[in-house]
């Protein structure tokens, strides 16, 4: 039918000139001088300490987000307050605020003049412009995604099983452990890949807060930034390659554990 | 189930939510408003401010817009059309969720910039700026709209064609009206994600002011510049805004969802 | 008396679910609770197990006070409508759950779980998981799950609801088997009259929150309490302004006596059972329920006029 191939140029073609063509360039341009050329800029000690920020920064956060995000949504599903949309819309605001606007927030909570400030100067406590300050507002920004996908579940699954439970002699812990914690696993998986793709990437909260010290503060999304500002443009092709094909690799991860239909 | 460990519970959602959520909040709009409602005014309505919060909002509407549409279409041909490498482009749709803003931003300088193969160049313009914003807000219709597509009952399809019904009348009587709500959930997605975009657009744009610098930008110049209350304050009022926006389609959702809940 | 339910009262926002009901259950005995949606039953069986807690009034277990004892520590097994099986664990370690909590040696687990897989038929799909199963066999595995720890009391809510209708036949016939093997105190939840009757030793009709008769089957049929109770555990015909049952009505040709006259406006052969349904002379609709024979006797049609009144049942 005409109207079948016309939708799937347009789709294609929109996809093609939007993602698809931009990404792959990339790539090319990576390994335009040549493989030796790329390697070396993805291992130069700025490089490879970037990517170690990064990683440190996302053991804490997706973890910290993993726990207390099945806490959250044992919460709203299964012991609702009278304001228990109140907790959902908290959990859902990171996904509406704009990373700087968080980022400007924390300064203003932790920052020198912030409302800790002083009390943390006190203690020679040092959060904004230091891992601490760029851990939490990744810890902020990618909150929503493990709540969300267990919220469902929860619902799904319906109290039944864990009222059984119960009546054969459960404890709550050994309800939650034996029976709803493999009930919700694969939505835990889900958005512990959600998780960890946003906090990887994170870019516009932890710029504000990281004050951009080279070798020093700067994540791996920094680093492409100050490489290109730099005219440093392979070592920024480079390393955008290496967060691309960790994209790549998370897009292959959420193929593989997306929740099946019905959400 | 039982009274001590839902206390327990709830306690350490409202205790985590409060520290990382809630307290930022609260000293960013304590912020805004320290030098009283004076200060505020001022500080959204310089010139600056004025034109990245027109331009913010012009673009993320028209961004709005078109995912709508195209979110949509993609949708549709995912769902009900079949063609090799479709599972592929399936999953290529949330990349702009996995790849990280600023290399997406770097992506589109380096094919449509001025070093770009092609003889098209939309750097530090604000074509520059819509692009990048619906490269990164490809997902959230597509995303919406699929799963209800997929759980539509086809039979109601074939009814309204044994009713004589053409296929242009079916998706627009019978289609349409079952996927509008899910259309406006993604859309209240895009938009909100598009209005606080950093990360895509600072490098393609050149950030010039009162040409191609967005809201997030001018708050971020702020920031640097050392003018915390100024950023507060118009991060406040872009924050309201968003509200209003998100509020009013939610309002459109419920009231299109009736036949839902009636 | 193994349950005590003592004036218990219990309301969901401004909803009355139970009304100043009290229960006396005898150990050993397989009593129903029966009733419409919304009698109440459910609740009371909840409140029995430890799954809700009244608002007034309380509840004795085997002599002792339950009324604030969690359900965990009841020792009641308690069997759902939908299974509740453990989707993600095998038949045999759906049963042994209870056992497995409490921390029971291996080997001694494994004999009582071979044990209850034999009493209810369930050998050889151990290694089976609950989606691999029909209705009947997952309801079967909760039987056994609930049984494995020796319950004091055995609570059933609708366990046969979700099953097609010979496989609730078969299982009725089987729980009241394995009621007379095993002899725990068993109570359990129906909305249907003929599976009350057909199980169990006594039947306790509630309706809107309240207990209107407790009695044996029989009693409840031959000697009703009220109208409720009547029309809800057998079939009525109106005449006269009183409730009949079907097949106390006679049938006649010609008048006699107490008789009134009435058109035939169908007559519905139901294997055994004829239902003969007729028309009274002020425009009532009325339902008399003769055997083969009696209708063959009678040899009625369509538009026939008979005569009917409230009689003893034909002798045949």
């Amino acid at each position: 039918m005409l109207s079948r191939w016309l939708i799937r140029v347009t789709g294609l073609g929109y996809l093609l000139v939007i993602l698809a063509a931009p990404v792959g360039l990339v790539f090319y341009r990576a390994f335009e001088n040549g493989f030796g050329a790329a390697w070396d800029a993805v291992t130069t000690p700025d490089a490879v300490h970037a990517l170690k920020l990064t990683l440190e920064i996302a053991i804490i956060a997706v973890p910290a987000n993993t726990i207390f995000g099945i806490i959250c949504a044992l919460a709203i599903v299964r012991y609702p307050l009278r304001g228990s949309g109140v907790l959902n819309a908290f959990v859902d605001l990171p996904l509406a605020l704009s990373p700087v606007v968080v980022g400007l927030a924390f300064l203003l909570l932790y920052g020198q003049q912030g409302w800790f400030g002083p009390w943390l100067a006190d203690h020679g406590v040092q959060i904004v412009f230091a891992l601490p300050g760029m851990i939490l507002v990744t810890i902020f920004i990618s909150l929503p995604f493990v709540v969300r996908e267990v919220v469902p579940v929860l619902r799904e699954i319906g109290t039944d099983q864990e009222q059984a439970a119960e009546t054969l002699g459960a404890s709550a812990w050994q309800t939650f452990r034996r029976i709803t914690l493999p009930a919700i696993r694969w939505a835990v998986v889900y958005g512990v890949v959600l998780t960890t793709a946003r906090a990887l990437g994170e870019f516009g909260a932890v710029s504000v807060m990281s004050g951009r010290i080279q070798g020093q503060t700067e994540t791996m999304t920094l680093h492409v930034q100050g490489a290109y500002e730099n005219f440093d443009y392979t070592a920024a092709y480079a390393c955008s390659v290496v967060l691309a094909l960790v994209a790549i690799f998370t897009l292959t991860l959420m193929t593989a554990f997306r929740p099946k239909e019905g959400r | 189930m039982r009274r001590p460990q839902g206390l327990l519970t709830q306690g350490i959602a409202i205790g985590y939510l409060s520290v990382i959520v809630l307290l930022p909040l609260a000293a960013l709009t304590w912020k805004a408003g320290e030098g009283g409602w004076s200060a505020f005014w001022d500080a959204v309505t310089t010139p600056e401010a004025v034109s990245a919060l027109k331009l913010t909002l012009v673009v993320s509407f028209l961004v709005a817009l078109v995912n709508a549409v195209m979110g949509t279409l993609i949708a549709w041909m995912l769902v009900r059309d079949s063609f090799p490498g479709r599972r592929i482009v399936d999953a290529v749709i949330d990349l702009p969720f996995a790849l990280p803003t600023i290399v997406a931003g770097l992506t589109l300088l380096t094919l449509y910039g001025p070093n770009g193969p092609t003889p098209i160049d939309i750097a530090f313009s604000r074509t520059a700026v819509l692009v990048s914003l619906l490269f990164v807000t490809v997902p959230f219709v597509v995303r919406t709209v699929q799963p209800v597509l997929m759980e539509l009952d086809r039979e109601t399809e074939e009814a309204s064609h044994s009713l004589g019904a053409g296929p242009f009348t079916t998706f627009r009587r019978v289609v349409f009206p079952v996927i509008f709500p899910a259309i406006l959930s993604g859309v209240a997605l895009a938009y909100a994600r598009a209005v606080g975009e950093f990360g895509a657009v600072v490098l393609i744009t050149g950030n010039l002011p009162f040409k191609t610098e967005v809201l997030s930008v001018y708050i971020f110049g702020r920031i640097e510049s050392g003018d915390p209350s100024s950023a507060a304050a118009v991060s406040v009022l872009v924050l309201a805004i968003s509200l209003a926006v998100l509020l009013g389609i939610g309002a459109l959702r419920r009231r299109f969802t009736r036949w839902e809940h009636a | 008396m193994a349950i005590t339910v003592r004036q218990v009262t219990k309301r969901f926002g401004d909803f009355v679910a139970l009304d100043n009901v009290s229960l006396a259950i005898p150990g050993g005995s397989l009593t129903a609770l029966l009733g419409p949606s919304g009698s109440g039953k459910s609740t009371l069986l909840r409140i029995i197990a430890g799954l809700e807690q009244p608002d007034e009034g309380d509840v004795n277990i085997l002599g002792e006070d339950a009324t604030d004892v969690p359900a965990r520590k009841r020792g009641v097994g308690f069997v759902f409508q939908h299974y509740a099986a453990f989707k993600h664990m095998t038949v045999e370690k759906n049963i042994a759950f209870g056992l497995d909590i409490r921390k029971n040696p291996r080997a001694e687990t494994k004999k009582r779980v071979g044990e209850l897989l034999e009493l209810v038929q369930l050998q050889g799909l151990a290694k089976r998981y609950p989606s691999q199963l029909s209705g009947g066999q997952r309801q079967r595995m909760a039987l056994a799950r609930a049984l494995a720890v020796d319950p004091k009391v055995l609570l059933l809510d609708e366990p046969f609801g979700a099953l097609d209708a010979r496989v609730r036949k078969e299982l009725r016939a089987w729980l009241r088997r394995l009621h007379d093997e095993v002899h725990v105190t068993t109570v359990f939840v129906t909305h249907d009259q003929e599976e009350a009757m057909e199980v169990a030793d006594r039947i306790a009709v509630m309706n809107e929150g309240r207990i209107e008769q407790v009695g044996k089957p029989r009693d409840l049929y031959e000697h009703p309490a009220n109208e409720f109770v009547m029309t809800f555990v057998g079939p009525v015909s109106r005449l006269g302004g009183e409730y009949v049952r079907p097949h106390d009505l006679e049938l006649t040709l010609e008048p006699n006596g107490t008789t009134e006259r009435a058109t035939v406006e169908r007559v519905v052969h139901l294997g055994f059972e004829v239902r003969v349904e007729l028309r009274l002379e002020g425009g009532d609709e009325v339902y008399v329920q003769a055997t083969r024979a009696q209708a063959e006797q009678l040899d009625l049609s369509d538009g026939q006029t008979v005569y009917v009144r409230q009689g003893a049942p034909v002798a045949s």
